[in-house]
């Protein structure tokens, strides 16, 4: 059988904020999203060669496995579903192990009318983290370079699906962290079921360094880094809308 | 209500009494008692010197005529009427002790270093008519020791200044007094005599010292107005007590760690019934520990500015070991353990005193949790594998220094510094010439000659070297502590232990990573030697890539492996001073910067004078697949061939550690939408 290789920007034992516990993270090199806030501009570049194998990744994850008793796989990027056929094998190698599969991902290569890998590669998928970048269809467009259409036909279509979903969403000064947009994101949330965590990330500018390194201008110069104050503040605004987005649902329902 | 009876009433048995009574804590913290106002107002008095000491350069005050002894000082305080607890070093807070029986030049170049000059007539005495340990080592260092030493491939040879890493049972004082102790040491003093063999005379000239110390420390008690001849009666005097004991410890050693024991648990026997007895409320228990930690703050030796560039600082390793498990499976975490660290919240946090968990996978959860919650708010606690050394050492062990284990009262170890080996596959390479130096200070073997290094060479070369190290290295430290015991002997911290006690020869080593890299450079990239005009390697330019110890990769942690296995076993050949049981360390925490200095560039790529990774650490920058794969290469290192200890050196920004509350996933959150577990309706 031919082995199944991954193109890996690189792997993190220690991963404490890509899902439960103490994750193995791999990264995934190459994404299609130009985010403005990325933190990972080296990981766009899909030709970028450094081949792995499903069976390399899973041998250095026993030997690290002591220590991710209560954690667990996650892949991230790049963009993890742009190889969606190594991820998936990856994943259903690590479901065969009894190891927790967790998918950090922006959704764009979803597409509603062909699931058919998206369905098997969720099969393996304990979690995914889906990142919603801007909630606003002509904002995620400036934000990303891309129509947000995918992500939210992704998140609809987990919730169908009972898919276990952490919620991400990075709030960044002149571009997410606004009242209104922030509350429709909260309207949106609560339209779906399967939402297990809500994980608010203040924009930071420690990425400035590495684009230097790679000569790229760095696009949101000038812009602050959020606030935890902020970043809180901005949850509050989303569950809130949430909530109350809820409850209206649930009336509406009762009443017809 | 009085203790359960035991062994440890017809024999010195504290782990007896311990176990016989303590009362294991399951609960949480929420029992805890904050600073009471003398507390806050008594540390703010001590912060107030510390800002002086600070202003001063680091120094507040030393005695200059005075030589340190037990009793040389009259009572000191900080402000009588706030301590619960009283003791000082000297007569005033933060003024340093003199003590030139390690060395008398060291005293004279520590007061100088701060503007203070010895009395002329202690530095003659010193000098002409006292003999001292570093004179005495001196007297019989051979040349070849001495070149050694002054190459620093063997360094931090506690040579110069007082050894430490010796820990008195402080706590028998707490529970016979000082006249059982006595008793018992004249009981052994009496079983030694028949054959005067050199070891029995020894032990007899020591037992009859110890004697004078235990008799010295009930006068230290008479000048505080206490009498420490009689058990203590409730908690307040098994702290003064105990305390009193490690007083006498720090007034006649200025030792390179000065470790207090494993007292929290020992103590709650005493705080558990006075506080069933209504002797005390728990302010005023918390307030005394607060006070004995307070006093454990304040202490201080006068040192040499090299000596704290050494050590980075000027650390006195108060060590205190908290919590473990009984080999019984009860926990050993008691509500004192508790106390002992809240002390970090009512008075702020500290690197001193040492306060070290034993921690076990088995401890109780409460105490975990309270754990966590004081590292995350102060930083300040250092945690043991308890799961790993109880196999060894049992449940009454504490921790000398930063890792080196041994059962309270009945084993010690002779410090023993390190041996450099990333200087030694210098020198294997060049044939006994140090690279910095450009002077034969190893043997004249002969020296590699190719261009490119060739792995199997290498290792000949480099086992070879190796041998010759290991034999000198121990040599030198048989020298160092035959004359500590004659000239700086420490019998205070000796009295309170048992008559025959195991000793361990602790070796230690630096630049294992450094080694490990160079030898996987060698064998899987290509390595070219650059010699100087004396043909003398000096550089190496490394070709291709290869494994690095620290990313979990067994090609080259296997090397650091062996290496550590090796050497040890080369220890374990020589003789070792009263027989004592070599271990080895790999613990260089802060002396691996001064190391690094006089280490010339390494084939691994790193450039002279790069300080070496500290202790069992990968080289910086070279674990690159995150914590876990580094942690898993240095938990890869035998134990068993490093009892001593092994230390990984890890810090992480607390928003790597995972998030907050703020951020964290809160998996609940389908019930702040009116939601039930999950499914909506």
């Amino acid at each position: 059988m031919p082995q199944t290789l991954g193109n890996i920007h690189s792997i993190e034992t220690c991963g404490t904020v890509d899902g439960p516990g103490i994750r193995f993270v791999v990264f995934m090199q190459g994404c299609p999203m130009r985010c403005l806030y990325c933190h990972n501009p080296d990981s766009w570049d899909f030709n970028v060669n450094k081949k792995m194998s499903v069976e390399e990744i899973l041998t250095k994850y026993e030997g690290v496995k002591e220590f991710l008793k209560n954690g667990g796989l996650t892949v991230t990027g790049g963009e993890p579903m742009a190889q969606i056929e190594f991820v998936t094998e990856l994943f259903r190698q690590a479901k065969e192990k009894n190891i927790h599969t967790a998918l950090d991902t922006s959704g764009i290569f979803f597409s509603k009318t062909n699931t058919q890998k998206v369905d098997k590669l969720l099969e393996y998928t304990d979690l995914v983290m889906l990142d919603i970048k801007h909630i606003d269809a002509t904002e995620h467009n400036k934000l990303t370079g891309h129509s947000n259409v995918a992500i939210l036909d992704f998140a609809k279509y987990l919730s169908e699906k009972k898919i276990p979903v952490w919620i991400r969403h990075v709030v960044v000064p002149t571009i997410t962290l606004n009242k209104t947009y922030l509350s429709k994101l909260g309207e949106f949330l609560a339209t779906l079921d399967n939402i297990q965590a809500l994980d608010v990330l203040p924009y930071h500018d420690m990425a400035v360094a590495k684009y230097e390194n790679l000569q790229k201008p760095y696009p949101l110069k000038g812009v602050p880094p959020t606030t935890k104050e902020q970043a809180l503040d901005a949850r509050t605004i989303i569950l809130e809308s949430m909530k109350k987005s809820k409850l209206e649902n649930m009336e509406q329902k009762s009443e017809s | 209500m009085t203790f359960k009876p035991g062994k440890w009433q017809t024999e010195i048995n504290v782990r007896d009494f311990i176990q016989r009574n303590y009362t294991p804590y399951e609960g949480d913290a929420s029992f805890l008692a904050g600073p009471t106002a003398s507390t806050t107002k008594l540390w703010e008095e001590c912060c107030e010197l510390f800002k002086q000491e600070r202003e001063k350069g680091g120094v507040l005050d030393m005695d200059t005529r005075v030589v340190s002894t037990i009793t040389s000082h009259g009572a000191g305080y900080i402000d009588k009427d706030l301590e619960t607890i009283v003791g000082l070093q000297t007569d005033a807070p933060l003024k340093r002790s003199m003590q030139p029986f390690g060395g008398i030049r060291m005293a004279e170049t520590s007061c100088k270093s701060y503007g203070y000059e010895v009395d002329p007539e202690v530095s003659e005495i010193f000098t002409k008519y006292r003999k001292t340990h570093n004179q005495g080592v001196f007297d019989v260092y051979t040349p070849e020791m001495k070149a050694a030493r002054h190459s620093a491939i063997i360094t931090g040879l506690p040579d110069a200044y007082g050894r430490g890493r010796i820990i008195g049972d402080y706590r028998r004082i707490a529970l016979y007094g000082i006249d059982r102790l006595i008793e018992d040491k004249k009981a052994q003093f009496a079983s030694l005599e028949g054959e005067m063999t050199a070891e029995r005379i020894q032990l007899r000239e020591e037992i009859s010292e110890q004697i004078k110390a235990l008799n010295e420390m009930a006068q230290l008690g008479e000048t505080y107005g206490f009498d420490i001849r009689k058990p203590a009666q409730n908690t307040k005097e098994a702290i003064q007590w105990l305390y009193f004991g490690y007083l006498s410890a720090v007034k006649e050693q200025n030792g390179a760690a000065m470790s207090i024991g494993r007292t929290s648990t020992f103590l709650d026997i005493y705080i558990e019934r006075d506080l069933a007895n209504g002797t005390f409320t728990e302010e005023q228990i918390q307030e005394m520990i607060d006070h004995f930690i307070m006093k454990l703050r304040l202490v201080r030796f006068a040192r040499t500015p090299e000596y704290n560039s050494l050590f980075t600082g000027d650390p006195t390793w108060v060590t205190e070991s908290i919590g473990g498990m009984g080999i019984d499976g009860r926990s050993m975490v008691t509500k004192n353990s508790f106390r002992y660290l809240h002390t970090l919240e009512n008075l702020g946090a500290a690197p001193e005193p040492n306060l070290t968990v034993l921690w076990s996978k088995r401890l109780p959860k409460a105490f975990k949790e309270y754990c966590a919650h004081i590292s995350i708010k102060t930083s300040s606690i250092q945690y043991e594998n308890d799961d790993m050394m109880r196999v060894t050492h049992g449940d009454d062990y504490a921790i000398a220094c930063c890792v080196s284990s041994m059962v309270v009262g009945k084993e010690m170890q002779f410090f023993g510094a390190r041996a450099n080996l990333a200087k030694c596959l210098l020198y294997a390479i060049n044939g006994g010439v140090d690279e910095r130096l450009k002077e034969q200070v190893g043997p004249k073997y002969a020296p590699i000659t190719s261009e490119y290094l060739d792995y199997d060479e290498v290792m000949a070369r480099f086992e070879g070297m190796m041998e010759w190290l290991a034999g000198l290295y121990v040599n030198t430290l048989n020298c160092i502590h035959y004359m500590h015991d004659k000239y700086c002997y420490e019998r205070s911290q000796m009295a309170l232990h048992d008559r025959d006690v195991k000793r361990y020869f602790a070796t230690g080593i630096a630049g294992l990573s450094v080694v490990a890299d160079s030898l996987s450079a060698i064998k899987y990239a290509k390595v070219k030697t650059i010699r100087d005009e004396d043909g003398i390697v000096v550089d190496y330019a490394t070709e291709g890539e290869f494994p690095k110890y620290g990313n979990n990769d067994d090609r080259v942690d296997s090397i650091a492996v062996e290496l550590v296995s090796k050497f040890m076993n080369m220890i374990r050949k020589h003789h070792t001073y009263r027989n004592s049981i070599p271990t080895m360390s790999i613990l260089t925490i802060t002396s691996n910067v001064v190391y690094g200095k006089k280490t010339g560039n390494t084939p691994d790529g790193r450039k002279m004078g790069v300080p070496l990774a500290p202790g069992a650490n990968p080289m910086h920058g070279r674990d690159t697949q995150g914590a876990v794969a580094s942690l898993a290469s240095v938990a890869k290192l035998p134990f068993d061939d490093a009892q001593d200890g092994i230390s990984n050196t890890f810090s992480i920004i607390p928003n790597a550690l995972g998030k907050d509350e703020v951020f964290m996933g809160d998996l609940d959150i389908q019930l702040d939408c009116g939601c039930a577990a999950g499914t909506c309706c």
